[in-house]
């Protein structure tokens, strides 16, 4: 099988889309559990949206 | 559902948390076709394998200006209709096309080496691109200085308006400028001058990569509607404790 001309700068080109792709999808997915396990700290401690006290079963979120 | 039910932050939530797997599966069977299509694809006849570098560069150079344009309707959306999602979608967007114009400048400076006989040259499409990246980076500085979101969005929102001046010089670089890279190729008067054993698997990338960037920028904004609910969260404790 003849050798393909150029093969490192083909190799190069998808390991660098590899790395962008992967680095975004784990951008988003660290972010957004970072982001749930401090709403249910927060929620935990009593501090959620609602101005009445916070009552001990889970509320629902409010925009 | 009406863009004005979007306005709701839960009922984005809701529809983000259905839409983003769905949208995910898609996503991968899209690749995974386009990748298939890609490495089945015969060489070219001057290019030789180098122009499977094409099957990701010119999806990135897409998405990246899509993204600018997406930032700058959502401006619009900001400083005019101020649609309470507006800046969110376009504070979500910037670090994924300013992540795909980078791709298109690495595959590109990749492409160019064996092609053109150096990684980079000074000529008006790969300048502009770079100053796309650039413009990318000053959003994102803006929105990671400025602490009040409301300002933060106003701000960067002008300058995303300013900086969609760059979008049609990328586009039309190759006319109205000599420069080395290629002209139009793909959408141009007269029909595409790509053969299509590589045209086809070029558009499937392309769909692939559009359906990535859609996913990603959905869970982005679900993202920055959560962090901007933890800010005001910790206000409230703020003023409580004071």
């Amino acid at each position: 099988m003849a050798a393909v001309k150029h093969i490192e700068f083909i190799v190069a080109a998808y390991a660098a889309a590899v790395v962008v792709v992967a680095f975004l999808i784990a951008w988003v997915m660290v972010d957004y559990r970072g982001l749930r396990r401090t709403l249910a700290d927060l929620d935990r401690r009593g501090i959620t949206r609602r101005t009445e006290p916070a009552r001990p079963e889970p509320a629902g979120e409010q925009a | 559902m009406a863009l004005a039910d979007l306005a709701n932050p839960s009922r984005f939530l809701s529809l983000a948390d259905r839409t983003i797997p769905w949208l995910g599966g898609l996503t991968v069977l899209a690749f995974a076709y386009g990748i298939d299509q890609a490495m089945l694809a015969p060489d070219d006849y001057q290019q030789g394998a180098t122009v499977k570098i094409m099957f990701l560069h010119v999806p990135s150079a897409w998405l990246g200006m899509l993204g600018w344009g997406l930032m700058s309707v959502a401006a619009l959306g900001t400083l005019v209709w101020r649609h309470p999602l507006a800046d969110v979608a376009a504070k979500a967007a910037a670090p994924i096309g300013a992540a795909f114009t980078l791709l298109c400048l690495v595959t590109g400076s990749l492409w160019g080496r064996p092609e053109w006989g150096t990684y980079w040259v000074w000529d008006a499409r790969l300048t502009s691109e770079l100053v796309l990246f650039l413009l990318y980076l000053a959003v994102i500085a803006v929105w990671r200085t400025v602490e009040d979101p409301s300002r933060a969005a106003r701000a960067a929102a002008i300058l995303t308006l300013v900086g969609a001046i760059d979008l049609p010089i990328i586009k039309f670089s190759v006319e109205w400028w000599n420069t080395l890279h290629q002209g139009a190729s793909v959408f141009r008067l007269g029909g595409s001058t790509i053969y299509s054993t590589i045209l086809i698997p070029l558009l499937i990338m392309a769909v692939a990569f559009t359906l990535l960037f859609f996913t990603l920028h959905l869970a982005a904004m679900r993202n920055e509607i959560l962090r901007r609910r933890v800010r005001t969260l910790r206000l409230m404790q703020a003023s409580t404790a004071s």
